[in-house]
């Protein structure tokens, strides 16, 4: 196995487009679990762990850019508040040594339906930024997954970073695990208020082959909210209204049995979860609106 | 005249009854202490396992030739290679050293490869052709008896019936129940490994993490068909055992290797394959009837347990004595009727795991005391304290208790405890699901329950089970130094320190050397039955008794206490080896399970107070508070950790831990689906610690291990029922169960 370790991104970009088949290595937490259990075995590893442009993020225009490496403490610890869903689902990921460790750009990479930013990057309508030697392209979340730890990257591209849209208006994630820490979801649920667009965002994760929008309870909870002009004066969410969001939620997922739980019982909590969290998101836009 | 321990014992601090430091314990902490998986060997090659994908299959073939013809590939071995008798097992020899014709469950070992690397092992492995003729498993325990048998005795490993008082007796409160317990994992941290070095003799030398060097030696030479004296082992750094290492996984198959190649062999599991490579928890279904008055007093107890073998033998048993003669818990039942079933299966191989069949009982009885005392509107402490057993209560065996069993005030104990106050401010580490941020208090819910237990302490049924010690005092660099050697494994709980500890009290002296455990020395039983600090104690103390004696008669007539040590000594080198025994048990009479089998009893309660998040099914363990009788803790920290340790095991099965399978297969062999507590799964725990010695104990001891991990189960469990109202029949509690979905 060659060990490959670009300094900068157009030297990583170079490589990745002679050898489309080495796997990119950022925090590794995905990466050595598969070594180690011999799932894999590739014919050449590329560390992006020295491109120094992969570990900062910037903001402007009203977006965050984070690097592929950030790793999630830092998300936690720097972006709390410009992402509040994002430092949330960080804060649940495994351990503090793999929140160290691991990356955004490896939940993406990894595209595991059970991963636990996609939720939140498909709520809050981020875009994946995409590089190859050919140039860079934007991939919206939505279109960024595309089957059972399948993605949309091309064999020469890597991710760079991910765009999120900052907002001051409240986000929530939460997911459901057999144990109160360092538990990998049996299922997940995010949502992400609009006011500018008079829209929410939902996204259902370990749910269904991928992670997906909750699309449905999107159109109905922003149609409700728009229609009775409660962007402008919110009032409390009636309890149906909190019902029907949570049973068009669970809608939008097609779990299965497994070990981890069965498909009755995420649907269940999915709309457990989107009930909860909207109640505190709302509770907490009407304090802000107020 | 003789030394006595308590002139001797203010000479020295690190005595017993004091928490010195333990010397693997900065080591551990840091990351420094070198487990079995960190044996290295010049030269050394590494072995590997091939094990069978099916749980029930017969082996057509099997074709070595393409493995052998990967460089670097020393030896590819099948079960023609084993010198020896190619069968083992800890109670019957049913389990073959590598498969013959059948494999019997996923994951037996079918093959071996000797290796200049672990990769080249594995893919050499990938180039064995095995052809298998696929079966249909056995996976039922309650019909395994009469399905196909899958070995030459039929799938009976043992019934065991108790039968006491009137078997015909009815009662005013009747409760009935049906209990299921799932497969637990001993979950220990360092995997599976060992070294086997061959000598120039055709002998070897083992240095493997082993819960008992002596019944492995024995095992290994049967099957390298060699004299014991050939076959040397050395304990190695173990990490954590509960059972989970009494049965050999790669011992025999290291020595294979290093003997055919000549080479050292290192073999170590990985977690996946660990999974495989030792037994677990039998997984049992319990049936239980009881009957009371309405003051809530038991008349009768009527039980049939099952209990899943899986495919060998290993200390099934043992284990089935165990559930049926501590069946009905520590209470004062004058008719019993217990029946339990150890059988055969294509399931995983199931065997020691702490609390030994003492758990699956436990938490079937315990649920029926809870069930009895709804049925009375009764209190659930007040009804198993009006049948509390005691000192002298006679079990269900005919077997007397002489010593203290204060069953009573540890439900007390527990029960007199303040309440944790509810919480005021939303902390997600505080709540059920944690920071995954589940619930910020919208459907949570509070519970309390109760439960107790008792564990049979040490080897049972007139098992001859002793411990051999050896301690030598002399004068080194103008100081008296004592060392002491045992082949008592040290698994992680601290053997080390108490012989150290019981040496220092006994002899007086500050320098207490511990040799490597090994079998140069004689047996020193198992690590298990919460028995090392009773037995190799025991054996410890008894050696220095001798060595005292020694110095008694070098001091003449003199008074050897107000004689300096050094001085008394001089150039005199005492050497003493001491085999010792507990008082000696009885096997049970097998038509009526009557007779003294058990040498000592223990017990815990518990009080586990719970937040269930009623709506998602999750559960919050507040606190688990505990108070255990442990005769006298000689090591009080140790103690503590003890309870702590076996008190958490007991939640990991209340609410998490599960190996789960399907027609026999292992759906979940890793850390990521088999979920053992966390930090925030275990909360700090108020602990009573009694100190009741037992007269019939070295230094009063009772074992501290076991007790713990029973009690803690159910009580976790009767706090989610008062949480919830549901039946809860089932460990561990899924969220499903909660929730019925
Ligand atoms: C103990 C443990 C607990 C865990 N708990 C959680 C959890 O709670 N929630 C959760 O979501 N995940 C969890 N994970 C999985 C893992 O930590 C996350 O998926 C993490 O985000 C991976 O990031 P990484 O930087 O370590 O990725 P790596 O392992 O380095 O890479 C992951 C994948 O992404 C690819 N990749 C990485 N960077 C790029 C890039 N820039 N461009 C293209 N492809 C790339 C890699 O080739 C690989 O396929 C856990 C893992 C472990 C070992």
């Amino acid at each position: 196995m060659d060990f490959l370790r670009p300094d900068t991104l157009a030297e990583a970009l170079t490589l990745k487009a002679q050898r489309p088949d080495a796997v990119p290595i950022a925090g590794g937490t995905d990466v050595m679990v598969e070594l180690n259990f011999d799932h894999r075995r590739p014919a050449a590893l590329l560390d992006l762990t020295r491109i120094a442009e992969l570990r900062s993020w910037d903001a402007d225009d009203g977006t965050v850019r984070i690097g592929a490496g950030v790793p999630y403490t830092r998300i936690i610890e720097e972006l709390g508040e410009r992402l509040p869903g994002l430092a949330m689902a960080s804060r649940t990921v495994g351990s503090p040594q793999i929140r160290n460790r691991g990356t955004v750009g490896g939940n993406l990479g990894a595209a595991s339906p059970a991963g636990d930013t996609h939720p939140v990057l498909l709520a809050a309508g981020a875009t994946v930024e995409a590089a190859s030697t050919r140039g860079t392209r934007l991939i919206p979340a939505t279109d960024f997954y595309l089957g059972v730890k399948r993605h949309a990257l091309e064999p020469d591209e890597l991710i760079t970073a991910v765009r999120v849209p900052a907002t001051r208006a409240p986000q929530q994630f939460s997911k459901v695990g057999t144990r109160n820490a360092m538990v990998i979801a049996v299922c997940s649920f995010a949502v992400a208020l609009h006011p500018a667009q008079n829209r929410v965002g939902a996204a259902v994760g370990s749910a269904a082959p991928t992670p997906r929008r909750a699309s449905a309870a999107e159109e109905f909870l922003s149609a409700e909210l728009t229609s009775t002009n409660q962007w402008e004066s919110p009032k409390p969410l009636l309890d149906s209204v909190k019902r029907r969001f949570g049973e068009l939620v669970a809608e939008a997922a097609s779990p299965i049995d497994d070990v981890r739980g069965s498909a009755a019982y995420r649907k269940h909590a999915l709309s457990v979860l989107a009930r909860r969290t909207l109640g505190w998101a709302w509770q907490d836009y009407s304090g802000k609106v107020a | 005249m003789s030394l006595t321990p308590a002139e001797l014992t203010s000479a020295v601090s690190g005595g017993i009854g004091s928490s010195p430091q333990r010397p693997d314990g900065n080591l551990k902490v840091r990351g420094e202490f070198a487990y079995a998986s960190d044996l290295w060997h010049e030269d050394m090659i590494w072995g590997a396992t091939l094990r069978s994908p099916h749980p029930y299959a017969r082996i057509v073939s099997i074709d070595l030739t393409e493995a052998l013809q990967v460089p670097g590939v020393y030896a590819v071995l099948t079960h023609q290679d084993v010198p020896g008798q190619n069968r083992y097992g800890l109670e019957h020899k049913d389990q073959p050293v590598l498969a013959e014709d059948v494999v019997r469950y996923q994951g037996e070992p079918v093959a071996l490869v000797g290796a200049d690397h672990p990769e080249t092992a594995q893919r050499a492995m990938k180039r064995i052709k095995v052809e298998y003729e696929v079966l249909t498993p056995v996976v039922d325990m309650e019909t395994a008896v009469d399905d196909t048998p899958l070995h030459p005795g039929g799938n009976l490993v043992r019934h065991v019936p108790v039968r006491r008082g009137d078997q015909h007796a009815e009662a005013e409160v009747v409760v009935t129940g049906r209990y299921e317990v799932g497969m637990q994992d001993q979950a220990f941290l360092g995997p599976e490994s060992g070294l086997a070095v061959p000598d120039e003799e055709g002998g070897v030398d083992l240095y493997i993490a082993t819960q008992w060097l002596h019944v492995d030696q024995g095992q290994v030479a049967a099957a390298l068909g060699r004299p014991l004296e050939q076959v040397r082992l050395t304990l190695s750094g173990v990490g954590g055992a509960f059972g989970g290492r009494e049965d050999l996984s790669m011992q025999v198959h290291a020595c294979l290797l290093a003997l055919h190649t000549g080479k050292p062999t290192k073999m170590v599991y990985n977690r996946e394959e660990s999974f495989y490579g030792h037994v677990h928890r039998h997984p049992a279904v319990l049936y239980y009837e009881h009957g009371a008055d309405h003051t809530g007093k038991l008349v009768y107890v009527k039980a049939r347990i099952y209990l899943d073998g899986g495919a060998y033998a290993s200390s099934t048993g043992a284990v089935v004595a165990n559930a049926a003669t501590l069946g009905i818990g520590p209470y004062d039942v004058d008719n019993v009727t217990v029946d339990c079933w150890g059988v055969y299966t294509n399931n995983p191989p199931c065997g020691a795991m702490r609390g030994f069949g003492a758990v699956q009982a436990g938490f079937a009885y315990e649920s029926q005391m809870d069930k009895l005392a709804e049925a009375l509107g009764m209190d659930p402490v007040d009804v198993r304290i009006v049948n509390a057993m005691s000192e002298g209560s006679v079990m269900p065996t005919g077997q007397v208790v002489d010593s203290a069993a204060p069953v009573a005030q540890l439900l007390k104990l527990v029960k007199d405890k303040p309440m944790p106050p509810l919480s005021t401010v939303v902390d997600l580490r505080d709540m059920p699901g944690g920071v995954s941020n589940t619930t910020h208090g919208e459907g949570v819910v509070r519970g309390v329950g109760y439960a107790v237990g008792i564990k049979n302490i040490c080897f049972s049924e007139g098992y001859d089970d002793y411990s051999t010690a050896r301690v030598r005092l002399q004068v080194i660099n103008g100081e008296p130094a004592a060392l002491a050697h045992t082949a008592a494994a040290e698994v992680g709980q601290g053997l080390v320190t108490i012989m150290q500890q019981i040496v220092r009290t006994e002899l007086g002296v500050e320098r207490v050397t511990i040799l490597p455990m090994d079998t140069s020395i004689g047996n020193g039983g198992s690590t298990s039955a919460s028995r090392q600090t009773y037995v190799t104690g025991g054996a410890v103390k008894a050696a220095c008794a001798a060595v005292r004696e020694k110095l008694a008669k070098l001091a003449g007539g003199r008074d050897p206490s107000a004689v300096d040590l050094v001085e008394l000594l001089g150039d005199e080198v005492i050497d003493e080896t001491v085999e010792w025994r507990h008082r000696a048990t009885e096997p049970i009479d097998p038509e009526t399970g009557q007779g003294n089998a058990h040498v000592q009893y223990g017990f815990a309660a518990h009080r586990a107070v719970v937040d269930v998040d009623v709506e998602l099914g999750l559960v919050k363990v507040v606190e688990l508070d505990c108070a255990q009788d442990v005769g006298k803790a000689l090591n009080p920290q140790a103690v503590l950790g003890q309870i702590q340790g076996g008190s958490a095991q007991g939640l990991g099965l209340a609410v998490m831990e599960e190996i789960q399978t399907a027609g026999g297969k292992v759906r979940n062999p890793s850390f990521t689906d088999y979920l053992i507590p966390t930090v925030l799964d275990m909360p700090p725990m108020s602990i009573d610690v009694l100190e009741l010695a037992d007269p019939n104990a070295p230094y009063g001891v009772r074992g501290v291990g076991e007790p713990p991990t029973i009690s803690s189960t159910p009580a976790i469990v009767a706090a989610i029922r008062a949480a919830t109202g549901l039946a809860l029949t089932r460990v561990p509690v899924r969220p499903e169960h909660i929730t019925g979905t």
